[in-house]
């Protein structure tokens, strides 16, 4: 009996985040899904489009665009989201980058800060969204091991570490003052092996970065990065054609791509089963300092 | 095995879900820690800095201070200790694993019961060199309390005492010497040293003597199937779905048993009855869905259903009250208690609530009860919770889905506690013998018939409720004249006038007038056993303690009353200006300005005082008695 009523371990991630993303729906006025038009979104994309079939989904995504990211990017978040019949509400600091925003003079912590982090509050005050569905999950980084599903922001968006809410069985309390608004984690149960596991199940779409293929390279301590985007070359740096592919997608100038042969989503998983790196490395903006994602979560930033 | 091969068997595989509690010297972090690097799933450039940080920080000498890769804010990883739940992921071929890693310090009890609530499985740390301590015997509690049924007694630092059996098997016989006090199903023991990793993934060859599996290879086989409940069917309505004029689908996830299509289903709290019309899911319509499935219902019937109602079989319905009996754990600095009020989150619906009784709370050290006024943060106790409507629930122990609920602060809307309904019945009466002791009720010679025909009529209660200068006394006073001119043995109890003696030591907030209205019910049921038709005029507000009073009595001798006239009538009867003094605050909690008044639903007789005189409210009380043969009609 308990074989016939037993539920895989996806199908029981997927059901928690919807019973989540419904919640949220119930609960609040007027919920945004952030859409980052990365793997993670595509997930998540997908569970609200299960949550409310046969119906559409009943909230916008919002992009918070750096203006930076790959063109590849840009083609597939318009096309996925005019496919989907999903409202896409774009939003960047425009004023910061009038200012002429970017990572090369203000450095990267800097310009994400403003980009990123001020782009998000911006765009949320600007709808007037008083919750945003987001797609970290608590195995991304150690500091998100403890982040609640239900994260309370104060009035300037700021979460402290101190002040969170329990949440105890499926029970999330979703009262808030006008003015409060939350970030909500559907998938904070999810590996990044879940998240490649069910795309491949569920055949979703995600943007050719994620897949191997010769590129235009430059090797920099290390790391791959692509010329692509708007990359600069430094002195002595040569660009060559590498086998490679993106773990992460973030802004062209700050994210790395991995040498991989792994064209397919098989081959994709085939490599993180056996995978030495876990996926944050690629993301430059993690190794301004120690414990650097906590100092940017305090300051309002995913 | 080529990939396609090990996609299939990576996505069938199982989850389970376990928390691990000890304190802060068990090794617990090294446990997690060993778990994650042994079955090699820590990546990398996180095993390059966990090198770095534990030449650095490590409290394990040279060796790789595994601690650290769990632990995770700044300040606690500066301070070395961990300080709230965190969630761990990992897995093997058979199962992925959730872990909440729950500290073991002051805030505990919080932490554990927030990581045990959605757990099947727990793992208690016991260092070989200390044995069973009072904090072993509180994380088990918890454990239990919250209704997790496995338990896993990880005896690690056995490296310490030589790898010694009689050490593990003292330990062994200690804890199941006290776990007979808890209600777990399941008990495994595996001596282990998270640090040197025996019997942590591979056996130890230094304890030749254990003939049990590694802890990984419990974890991974452990049948935890029994956990959710397939039998009472539930699906709590979350959202509703209206697409066009001819489609609404109710959207939930189900929360126990099997919701079935073609079924009958009684929809709460209205009672309708229905069909299941279709099971709707992205991947297509549904035969049938368990919990946890997220679906939405399609119904034959054009009803009004709306989120918080329940879709329920006709004949499996839950408990559906106004009032439960919970065990309540308190997480917030400010105590809770029957002044303040809350809101209640159970499934998915919100309502109001109010603490009107603690029976006691845990001495979690001593796992003995107390009498308690309040619970402080991280006490653990049993309340009555009076809700502003009623709930459709079942007890905690049987259904964990619809047993549980959280409070919210009214004011400040923080999650502040964690309830588990009880099963009224069962630990009503446990705790009645407990309390009784060795009281027994003696059996009265005399039968009421003899009474009724030495007296010429028989005993009742005229329960008398309504809002103050209603009339209450006025018509008990006036009957209670008419009947003894009759020869009718009678007497009033007066709300007023209990408030001078036996209730003199009563205030008005709800638990009090609660306790007076459960003393009138026992005088007036002492006056009935003696054969005195009794006539009790007492506001009583709320409708639970009527209830209360009605059993108390003998529902067959119970007549509830009505006095009902509409505020500003009693105001204007008011001679000494109550509802002016209420109003202005000087009465607190008078009832019908600052306090609520619930009026009966099923009253035995409404005297509409409004237009009735005196004497013609007694006439209609007369003939209710008459019409009753309390008295005779000639009476």
């Amino acid at each position: 009996m308990t074989k016939r009523f037993s539920l895989s371990h996806l199908d029981q991630l997927e059901a928690e985040s919807i019973h989540i993303i419904r919640e949220v729906v119930a609960e609040f006025e007027n919920p945004v899904m952030l859409y980052s038009v990365g793997k993670d979104s595509s997930v998540m994309v997908r569970l609200a489009e299960k949550a409310f079939s046969p119906g559409k989904i009943p909230f916008p995504l919002l992009h918070v665009d750096t203006s930076y990211k790959f063109p590849e990017m840009y083609e597939f978040r318009d096309r996925y989201c005019k496919e989907l019949g999903v409202t896409l509400d774009v939003y960047r600091n425009e004023e910061a980058l009038a200012d002429g925003a970017n990572p090369w003079d203000l450095g990267t912590s800097r310009c994400c800060g403003l980009l990123k982090t001020q782009g998000l509050l911006q765009g949320l005050a600007r709808g007037k969204y008083d919750a945003a569905f987001g797609g970290a999950r608590r195995d991304e980084e150690k500091s998100r091991a403890k982040e609640r599903v239900y994260s309370f922001r104060d009035k300037h968006g700021q979460w402290d570490p101190k002040n969170q809410r329990p949440e105890l069985w499926n029970l999330y309390n979703g009262r808030h003052h006008p003015g409060e608004t939350i970030r909500v984690f559907p998938i904070s149960n999810w590996t990044e092996l879940d998240v490649w596991l069910y795309i491949h199940r569920e055949n979703i779409p995600i943007v050719p970065m994620y897949f191997a293929k010769e590129r235009e390279m430059v090797v920099r301590h290390e790391q791959l990065i692509p010329l692509e985007g708007s990359t600069r070359l430094q002195i002595g740096e040569k660009p060559q054609k590498i086998m490679c592919r993106f773990r992460t997608l973030g802004c062209s100038p700050c994210t790395g791509a991995v040498r991989s042969d792994a064209d397919t989503v098989e081959k994709i998983i085939g490599e993180i089963m056996t995978a030495k790196h876990s996926e944050r490395i690629t993301r430059i903006i993690d190794h301004d300092q120690d414990g650097s994602m906590e100092l940017k979560k305090r300051e309002g930033y995913f | 095995m080529d990939v396609a091969e090990l996609i299939t068997r990576y996505e069938d595989k199982d989850l389970l879900r376990l928390l691990t509690a000890g304190s802060v010297d068990d090794g617990k972090s090294t446990l997690i820690g060993r778990l994650l690097y042994d079955s090699k799933l820590v990546f990398e450039d996180h095993l390059q800095s966990l090198e770095k940080d534990s030449k650095r920080v490590g409290s394990a000498g040279d060796g790789i201070d595994y601690a650290l890769l769990t632990d995770g804010l700044k300040a606690e990883r500066e301070q070395g200790i961990t300080i709230d739940v965190a969630y761990r992921y990992f897995a093997t071929p058979r199962r992925k694993f959730i872990i909440a890693d729950c500290p073991g310090h002051e805030q505990y009890t919080r932490n554990m019961a927030t990581g045990a609530s959605t757990a099947d499985l727990a793992i208690i740390l016991v260092d070989a060199s200390q044995g069973v301590l009072a904090q072993t015997r509180r994380h088990s509690f918890i454990t239990s309390l919250l209704g997790i049924s496995h338990i896993v007694v990880a005896i690690n630092k056995m490296d310490l005492v030589g790898y010694d059996e009689a050490v593990f098997e003292k330990i062994r016989t200690d804890y199941l010497d006290f776990a007979q006090r808890l209600e777990v199903k399941d008990i495994h023991f595996v001596p282990i040293s998270a640090l040197a990793g025996d019997n942590v993934v591979e056996r130890s060859e230094n304890m030749a003597w254990y003939r049990g599996a590694p802890l990984l290879t419990h974890l991974e086989t452990v049948n935890v199937g029994s956990t959710r409940n397939f039998i009472d069917m539930r699906f709590p309505v979350q959202y509703v779905m209206r697409q066009s004029a001819d489609f609404r689908g109710y959207c939930g996830s189900v929360a126990s048993g099997v919701l079935r299509k073609g079924a009958d289903v009684v929809l709460l709290p209205s009672r309708r009855t229905t069909k299941v019309k279709r099971i709707a899911s992205y991947d297509g319509d549904l035969e049938e869905a368990f919990p946890p499935m997220a679906v939405t219902v399609e119904l034959e019937d054009q009803v009004d259903l709306s989120r918080g109602d329940m879709i329920v079989r006709p004949d499996n319905l839950p408990t559906v009250a106004a009032d439960l009996e919970s065990i309540i754990v308190w997480m917030n600095d400010k105590p809770l208690s029957p002044e303040r009020p809350y809101l209640l989150k159970h499934g998915t619906t919100t309502v109001r609530a109010e603490i009107t009784r603690f029976a006691y709370k845990f001495d979690i050290n001593e796992l003995s009860r107390k009498p308690a006024v309040k619970l402080e943060l991280n006490e653990i106790g049993r309340a009555s919770v009076r809700l502003s409507k009623p709930l459709a629930f079942d007890p905690y122990a049987r259904n964990r889905a619809t047993g549980a609920f959280i409070l919210i602060d009214a004011t400040d809307n923080v999650t502040v506690g964690a309830g588990m309904i009880l099963d009224r019945r069962t630990f009503d009466d446990a705790d009645e013998e407990q309390k009784k002791g060795p009281v027994r009720e003696r059996k009265s010679q005399v039968t009421p018939a003899e009474r009724a025909d030495r007296l010429g009529h028989r005993a009742a209660t005229l329960w008398l409720t309504g809002l103050p200068r209603a009339g209450k006394s006025t018509i008990s006073f006036a009957l209670e004249r008419a009947l003894f001119d009759a020869g009718v043995h009678a007497t009033v109890i007066d709300g007023e006038n209990l408030r001078l003696g036996l209730s003199r030591d009563l205030g008005f907030a709800a638990l009090e007038r609660s306790e007076n209205v459960r003393r009138a019910a026992h005088v007036a049921r002492t006056l009935n056993d003696a054969g005195v038709v009794c006539l009790v005029a007492l506001v009583s507000p709320y409708a639970i303690d009527r209830d209360e009073a009605k059993e108390t009595i003998g529902p067959d001798r119970f007549f509830e009353v009505h006095v009902d006239a509409p505020v500003d009538v009693c105001e204007q009867r008011d001679t000494e200006d109550l509802y002016r003094r209420a109003r202005e605050g000087q009465i607190p909690r008078f009832t019908g300005v600052s306090a609520p008044y619930e009026a009966p639903t099923e009253a035995a007789h409404t005297l509409d005082t409004a237009q009735l005189s005196v004497d013609e409210s007694v006439q209609q009380l007369l003939d209710m008695l008459r019409q009753a043969h309390v008295i005779t009609p000639d009476t």
